[in-house]
């Protein structure tokens, strides 16, 4: 190892994972990688337990429910994001903002996915996935900036370690894949959160980003959304596999179904997804099960392509509803706790709302000041034209204009 | 006057030939101080593991660059020196190369990548136009590229189909790249020890005809040159000066441009050469310069004239230089058709009875 020779690189790495597996487990290895028979699930809609053996685990696929506290946080994290999904949808509405693809129904997907990671970590994010944004810490204005169309992106990606939100799909796992390379070249314990859709598994990156993470036998953990839509184009014309997650065998990596309504089994499947990823695994693939409620974004019209029915049967299966069921039950959340995170949630609308109802003046002259970490002369030529127009501009009206001329 | 159509002469040669060529150049020893003949392929290895051995963030990966040294032998002996965790070969998929150099970049490396052929690079055109190019504005300067794409490009080695194309233009017209590409074997050091030590991604266009190609260069010097830090980013050459009319070229066009020069000044016509070194930053205070010293000019490149470089370089020139033009500038391009067949590439690429054809329709009656 010549890089950084200060860190060094973990002790537990192992390549012989078929081996580790028939010891470990007494099963095959080709069983270990497709995921288990049925989908994880732990909580039923109605918010009961269900039972050890109907929870779809079984020998190499055994997976230890999460304590109270856990649940609890996470809990707290999944009422904050269905309010930061629906003011965020109404301050579309309103035209505070220009776009909002909106994860309502996801929220636990999206909770799971930033809270199983250590600050150390890496999360790289769809357009979608702004509630896993924001979970993971990032302040939830700037990550809407993006939205509102002040700069193509509002947040410091290394603060947080969190990737720019991505729309083309599925380019972002392979930058995924990079950081964990370049860490584990460094000796750095660190795990990846490689976020994407149904319909982006159609992409070629994905591919690529699969094979390259398990060639390289990487710590990533690539987090399938299956929302069933990909806008209009339902799952059957994307793929014909018997699930997203068996794609995992064919990459030599270990694959796993979950139900993505079930906060309870995300955070189960995911918390040990990371363990074996940091302990050495390489990359797992896991797919959950999940339902995009609202349309795609303001702009589409779901009525057009699935029927209300559909809607409504997945309504019936809501995240959050399930989750308060079973921490009630369980004697976890009372009315008090319950007061609280509610409170906290309106807290952070708020922020949303007062954070997004101001303009902030765009500064045109930031046009060229970003393009390159060294400025070319055609640049500085370019932005010398933009100045003096705005200087024209301003003396005209005798008003100050640069902030603002750009938007007239 | 020949018709010359290619640096070493050989317009059919195939590639593993050619692959050959490059193998054994690259034995040639690179350690000696003093003056020794170099050719460019050994230039851009030394480059690179100089690089290697000054910074330990700097890798290399790409297909077959590792045990191979490459297809082109440009990375010989990187994966010996340096192991296979700073020079290895990845599967093979462009766009994941490109696209977990971006990932290395945004966690502390220096990845500097072989994509294997200039039209083999397009699977990554979306991670290099949408992600590599993008994210140093996207983020407003917390993420930066600091990696290099090095691609070979253009004609003259008789390449099979999409063995050979000029793919120069795509990636400079596209904000947020920067675009060497290196016409003599000096500048092929110097201009990729520069490029490695750029914070901004670097699109370095490796002209295959010239790999083989030879010259009497310093190393030492060159070594001491980058050390002292004196960047030539940007800056244009004049590559020959002269009086009468200039020809601006870059990469593979440079030796023809010279061979032009050389023809013309036997009848009496003193051409100034331009190498303008990088198309991104331009250095349009040289070019302008010669232009309006001469009142006269050809630009030459072998991609396709149309919506191209060298129509850019028209555009700047007039718009900078009209009034100490004495005729209209004029372009010796490839044809717009795709690259061609290696038996028909010397129809194609620029030569020098046509650069000297363009030459003499400068209008010198008036």
């Amino acid at each position: 190892m010549t890089i950084h020779a200060d860190h060094s690189a973990p002790e537990t790495a192992v390549d012989d994972s078929a081996a580790d597996v028939r010891t470990k487990f007494g099963i095959s290895v080709e069983d270990y990688m497709l995921p288990a028979r049925h989908q994880i699930q732990m909580v039923n809609p109605d918010g009961t337990l269900r039972s050890q053996d109907e929870q779809g685990t079984e020998p190499g696929h055994e997976y230890p429910t999460p304590g109270d506290a856990e649940l609890m946080a996470a809990y707290e994290q999944l009422v904050v994001g269905r309010r930061v999904n629906d003011q965020n949808s109404a301050l579309v509405r309103q035209g505070r903002m220009a776009v909002y693809p909106s994860s309502h129904g996801q929220e636990a997907c999206q909770v799971a996915a930033a809270m199983c990671l250590s600050e150390g970590d890496w999360l790289f994010p769809t357009y979608r996935d702004a509630v896993a944004v924001m979970t993971r810490g990032v302040d939830p204005v700037e990550v809407m900036t993006i939205f509102r169309g002040d700069w193509h992106g509002g947040y410091d990606p290394t603060e947080h370690k969190v990737g720019i939100q991505c729309t083309p799909l599925t380019t972002q796992l392979l930058h995924a894949v990079g950081v964990a390379h370049a860490a584990k070249l460094r000796g750095e314990n660190t795990v990846v959160m490689a976020m994407c859709g149904d319909g982006a598994t159609s992409e070629g990156d994905f591919h690529e980003a699969l094979n390259f993470a398990a060639v390289f036998h990487l710590p990533v953990i690539f987090f399938v959304q299956n929302n069933k839509y990909a806008i209009s184009v339902p799952l059957s014309h994307q793929s014909v596999a018997p699930s997203l997650a068996h794609k995992a065998v064919g990459y030599g990596m270990a694959g796993e179904r979950v139900d993505g309504n079930d906060l309870v089994a995300l955070l189960a499947v995911m918390d040990r997804a990371v363990k074996l990823a940091r302990d050495g695994s390489g990359p797992l693939l896991i797919e959950a099960h999940t339902y995009r409620m609202q349309a795609h974004t303001n702009a589409d019209d779901a009525t057009r392509y699935r029927p209300d029915s559909e809607v409504a049967e997945w309504q019936a299966k809501d995240p959050l509803a399930r989750m308060k069921s079973y921490l009630t039950d369980k004697g976890l959340l009372d009315a008090a706790a319950s007061e609280r995170i509610t409170s906290h949630a309106e807290a952070v609308a708020t922020q949303l709302r007062e954070g997004l109802g101001e303009d902030v003046p765009v500064q045109p002259l930031d046009l060229f000041k970003y393009v390159f970490a060294k400025q070319t002369p055609q640049l500085k030529e370019q932005s010398e034209l933009l100045a003096s127009e705005l200087a024209r501009a301003e003396s005209a009206n005798g008003t100050d204009n640069s902030g603002t001329e750009s938007a007239k | 006057m020949t018709v010359t159509t290619s640096a070493n002469g050989t317009t059919t040669a195939n590639v593993s030939a050619a692959t050959a060529s490059a193998a054994a150049s690259a034995a040639a020893t690179a350690e000696a101080t003093g003056p020794q003949s170099l050719t460019m392929a050994k230039a851009l290895n030394t480059a690179m593991a100089d690089a290697m051995r000054n910074d330990p963030s700097v890798l290399v990966f790409g297909e077959d660059v590792g045990m191979l040294g490459g297809v082109f032998r440009i990375t010989d002996g990187l994966m010996a020196e340096f192991g296979e965790q700073r020079c290895f070969d990845t599967p093979l998929a462009e766009s994941g190369i490109v696209g977990m150099a971006v990932g290395m970049a945004i966690n502390g490396m220096r990845p500097a990548i072989e994509m294997q052929f200039d039209a083999f690079a397009y699977p990554a055109f979306e991670q290099i136009v949408s992600h590599v190019a993008k994210m140093h504005n996207r983020t407003k300067g917390k993420l930066k590229m600091p990696m290099v794409i090095r691609v070979p490009y253009a004609g003259g080695i008789g390449g099979v189909e999409h063995h050979c194309d000029s793919s120069e233009s795509y990636y400079a017209h596209t904000a947020g790249l920067k675009v060497y590409t290196p016409a003599t074997v000096a500048d092929g050091y110097r201009m990729l020890r520069e490029a490695i030590d750029s914070d901004d991604p670097v699109m370095f266009m490796e002209p295959k005809k010239l790999y083989w190609s030879k010259d009497q260069v310093d190393l030492g010097a060159l070594r001491a040159e980058h050390d002292a830090g004196t960047s030539t980013e940007g800056r244009a050459a004049v590559a020959r000066p002269g009086t009468d009319a200039t020809l601006i070229a870059y990469g593979p066009s440079v030796p023809t441009a010279l061979a032009a020069a050389a023809a013309a000044a036997e009848e009496g016509r003193s051409l100034e050469v331009i190498d303008v070194r990088t198309l991104v930053p331009f250095d349009d205070e040289t070019v302008c310069a010669s232009v309006r010293k001469t009142g006269r000019a050809v630009v030459i490149a072998e991609a396709h004239g149309f919506a191209s470089v060298s129509s850019e370089i028209v555009a700047r020139v007039q718009e900078r230089a009209f009034h100490y033009l004495a005729a209209p500038i004029l372009r010796v391009t490839g044809f717009d058709v795709p690259f061609p067949s290696p038996k028909l590439e010397h129809y194609y690429l620029p030569s020098v009875d046509r650069i000297l054809d363009a030459v003499d329709d400068l209008q010198w009656e008036d």
